[in-house]
C-alpha cells in the first residue's frame, strides 16, 4: 500500500511536470507577443525598438527556452512562482488569494454533484419505471447535454435581470457577508455541478440497477434483512465503486469548467485570472496557474483512488 | 413425524418477449420435520424457481407467483405479509445457494454477513453474534476462524465459501434448510466433502432440507424422498427405495442409467436421455416428455398430460403407461 502511494506519487509528479513543459511552449507558440502587449497597453507614448528590447531582456525572454523553464521550475519548487509579466504582481500572492474563491464554488459543486448526484440515480434505480425515474433519467440527460455557459447566461437573463431574484454577478466571502455569498454563489454553484450531478445520477443508476440484481443481494433477502439495511449495507457500497472511479473525470470537468463559469459571472478566482492572462499573454500567470490546477488534478485522482482501495476490497495495491 | 411444510399446486410465470414462461406448473410436495427431501431434473425444469418462489424472493416482475398455497407450520408463505415473511426467512427457512463465488457480498466482510443474521433474528449484541459466528465457522471447519473471520469472500476459495453458506443457514437454528444444488459449482472432492458437512449440520439439529439437484446418486445417499421435476411439474414422487427400486417415469428411468455406477463393466457406456427440454413457453398439451421417450406409444399422442397416479406406498408417477423396473 505505502509503495504504491509512492510510486503514484512519483508518476504524479511526472504528469505535472509534463503538463508544465507542454503550457510553457503552447503558450510561446501562441500568436501574439507579451512584451507588445505591454508596451501597447499603458500610455500612448512611444517606446523605441532599444527600449523594447531591453523590457525583453529584463523579463528574461531573450534566454533559450530551456534556460527560461529550468529557471523557471527551479523557482517554481521553492514556491515563487514569479510575477506577472503585464502587471508585475507576485503571482503566488495572487493566486493565494483567488484559490479560497474558485475552491468555494468548486469544492460545494463537487460535494453538491456527488451526494445529490449518488442519491437521485439510486432513487430513481430502485424506483424502476415510475415517475421519479423517468423525471431523474429526462433531467440528467439535460444536464449532461446542457452547455454550462449557455445555462450562465440564461440563468443571469431569468432569475437575475428579469425576475431579480439574485445578483447577476461578484463574489463575496461567506467570512464576510454570508448571506450575500449565498445569493451570489447560488447560480454559479448550480451551474458547475449540473454536469457532476447529470452523470453521476446517470451511472449511480444502473450501478445500482446491476447491483439489486446480484446473487448476493438475493443472499441478503432470503437472510430476512429488510429493505432499508439492503439497500444501504448491501447495494450502496458496490455500487458506489464505479461512481466513485469517475469522480475524477467530473473532477477535471469541475476544474475546467470553473473557467468558464467564472467568466459567465465574473467571479474573481483563478479561472477568470486564467482567461484574462491567456488573451493577454501573461506567461507566467497561465503557468503559475496550470501548475497549480495540474497538481490538483493529478493529487486528487490519487486521493480518488485510494478511496476506491478502500470501498472495494477485492482491489490490490501492489 | 409432524408435517412443516406442505406446498399444493404452486405456478410461478415469467413474462419474457416471447410469451410466458410457465417455469412451475402446479408443483405440490409436503417435508415433514427433520426429513430430507430430494428435488431432482434437470437445468430449466423449475427446481430452483419452485423453492425461490416459497420465500417470494422470485424478481418480481418478470416473475409472478400465479397460484398455490404453501403451508409452513400452519400459516401460507405465499400471502403472509412482507414483514412477516421476513421473520421467517433466515430464520425458520434458510438457503444455500448455487454459486458460492457470487452468492456472498464482496464488499463486507464475512463477519458482517454472519453477524448481521443473528443480531436480526436472535437479537444478539454485536459481540455475542461474533462469538457465536467464529463458532458457527469452526463447526463447519474453517481453520482459523477467530481470524478469518474479518476476511472478505474474495479471499475464501470456492470450497471455503460454500462452508461460510452453511455456516450462515445453520445460524439461527432454521427449522428447514433448502440447498439448491449447493455442490453444483464445486470440484468432485469438494462436492463429497460439502454434502457430507450439511448433512452431519442437519442431522445434528434435527432441521429438514430440501435438496435441489441435478445429480441422483447424491439425492440416494442423502434423502429420504425424492421428487422428479420435467418441464415445470412433479413426474414422480416416493421414497428413495421405492424410486431406486423401481423407477416408474421414463424420465426417471433415463436418469438412473445415465448416472455412472462403481462396479459396472468396464467400457460399458452410460445411457443418454435423448433430445433437449422442451421451451416452456406454449407447451403441447400432450407429456411434454414425449419427444425424448423411449417407451412411448401412439395413445401418448392423443392423450393429455395426466395427472399423478398412485402406485401404493409414497409412489406415485404422472405417466400412464406401467413400465415400473424396466431398468
Amino acid at each position: 500500500m505505502t509503495t504504491y502511494i509512492l510510486r503514484r506519487i512519483v508518476q504524479s509528479f511526472v504528469v505535472v511536470i509534463f503538463v508544465t513543459v507542454m503550457v510553457f511552449l503552447v503558450m510561446r507558440l501562441l500568436p501574439g507577443d507579451p512584451v507588445l502587449m505591454l508596451v501597447t497597453s499603458g500610455e500612448l507614448q512611444e517606446f523605441t525598438q532599444e527600449q523594447i528590447d531591453a523590457l525583453r531582456e529584463e523579463l528574461g525572454l531573450t534566454n533559450p527556452l530551456y534556460i527560461q523553464y529550468v529557471d523557471w521550475l527551479r523557482k517554481a519548487v521553492s514556491g515563487d512562482l514569479g510575477k506577472s509579466l503585464l502587471h508585475r504582481y507576485d503571482i503566488a500572492e495572487e493566486i493565494k488569494r483567488r484559490l479560497p474563491v474558485s475552491l468555494h464554488l468548486g469544492a460545494f459543486s463537487f460535494i453538491i454533484g456527488i451526494t445529490v448526484g449518488s442519491l437521485l440515480g439510486a432513487i430513481s434505480a430502485l424506483r424502476r419505471g415510475k415517475w421519479v425515474d423517468m423525471l431523474v433519467t429526462v433531467a440528467a440527460n439535460i444536464g449532461i447535454t446542457a452547455p454550462p455557459f449557455w445555462l450562465g447566461i440564461l440563468l443571469i437573463y431569468i432569475l437575475g435581470l428579469y425576475l431579480g431574484w439574485l445578483p447577476i454577478y461578484g463574489y463575496t466571502s461567506p467570512f464576510v457577508d454570508f448571506g450575500k455569498s449565498m445569493l451570489q454563489s447560488i447560480m454559479p454553484i448550480f451551474c458547475m455541478s449540473l454536469f457532476p450531478i447529470a452523470s453521476t445520477a446517470r451511472l449511480m443508476r444502473s450501478s445500482v440497477i446491476e447491483v439489486i440484481q446480484q446473487d448476493y443481494i438475493r443472499t441478503a433477502w432470503s437472510k430476512g434483512l429488510n429493505e432499508k439495511i439492503i439497500v444501504i449495507r448491501h447495494v450502496l457500497k458496490n455500487a458506489l465503486m464505479p461512481v466513485v472511479t469517475m469522480q475524477g473525470t467530473v473532477l477535471r470537468n469541475i476544474i475546467g469548467g470553473s473557467v468558464v463559469i467564472e467568466t459567465v459571472f465574473f467571479v474573481p478566482g483563478m479561472g477568470l485570472l486564467l482567461t484574462n492572462s491567456i488573451l493577454a499573454h501573461d506567461y507566467t500567470v497561465v503557468q503559475g496557474i496550470i501548475l497549480i490546477l495540474a497538481l490538483a488534478v493529478v493529487f486528487s485522482n490519487l486521493v480518488i483512488d485510494i478511496i476506491y482501495g478502500w470501498l472495494d476490497p477485492r482491489i490490490q495495491y501492489e | 413425524m409432524t408435517m412443516l411444510l406442505k406446498v399444493e399446486d404452486l405456478k410461478t410465470e415469467f413474462k419474457t418477449e416471447r410469451g410466458i414462461v410457465k417455469a412451475v406448473d402446479g408443483v405440490s410436495y409436503d417435508v415433514n420435520e427433520g426429513e430430507i427431501i430430494g428435488l431432482v431434473g434437470e437445468s430449466g425444469c423449475g427446481k430452483s424457481v419452485s423453492q425461490l418462489s416459497l420465500l417470494r424472493l422470485i424478481p418480481i416482475p418478470p416473475g409472478r407467483i400465479v397460484d398455490g398455497r404453501a403451508f409452513f407450520e400452519g400459516e401460507d408463505l405465499l400471502c403472509m405479509k412482507d414483514e412477516k415473511i421476513r421473520s421467517v426467512r433466515g430464520r425458520k427457512i434458510a438457503m444455500i445457494f448455487q454459486e458460492p463465488m457470487t452468492s456472498l457480498n464482496p464488499a463486507l466482510t464475512i463477519c458482517r454477513q454472519m453477524t448481521e443474521m443473528l443480531e436480526l433474528h436472535l437479537k444478539m449484541d454485536l459481540k455475542t453474534a461474533k462469538e457465536r459466528s467464529i463458532e458457527l465457522l469452526e463447526k463447519v471447519g474453517i481453520p482459523d476462524a477467530k481470524r478469518r473471520i474479518y476476511d472478505y469472500p474474495h479471499q475464501f476459495s470456492g470450497g471455503m465459501r460454500q462452508r461460510v453458506m452453511v455456516a450462515m443457514a445453520i445460524s439461527c437454528n432454521p427449522k428447514l434448510i433448502i440447498a439448491d444444488e449447493p455442490t453444483t459449482a464445486l470440484d468432485a472432492t469438494i462436492q463429497a466433502q460439502l454434502l457430507e458437512l450439511i448433512n452431519q449440520m442437519v442431522q445434528q439439529s434435527h432441521t429438514a432440507m430440501v435438496l435441489v439437484t441435478h445429480n441422483l446418486g447424491v439425492v440416494a445417499r442423502y434423502a429420504q424422498r425424492i421428487n422428479v421435476m420435467y418441464a415445470g411439474r412433479i413426474v414422480e414422487a416416493g421414497t428413495v427405495d421405492e424410486i431406486w427400486e423401481q423407477p416408474a417415469h421414463p424420465y426417471t428411468i433415463g436418469l438412473l442409467q445415465s448416472v455412472p455406477k462403481l462396479g459396472a463393466q468396464a467400457g460399458k457406456k452410460l445411457v443418454p436421455i435423448q433430445g433437449l427440454p422442451p421451451n416452456l413457453i406454449n407447451l403441447p398439451p400432450t407429456c411434454p416428455f414425449l419427444p425424448r421417450c423411449r417407451y412411448k406409444s401412439r395413445e401418448c399422442y392423443r392423450e393429455p398430460w395426466g395427472e399423478l397416479r398412485h402406485l401404493g406406498g409414497r409412489h406415485y408417477v404422472r405417466c400412464h403407461l406401467d413400465i415400473r423396473g424396466e431398468l
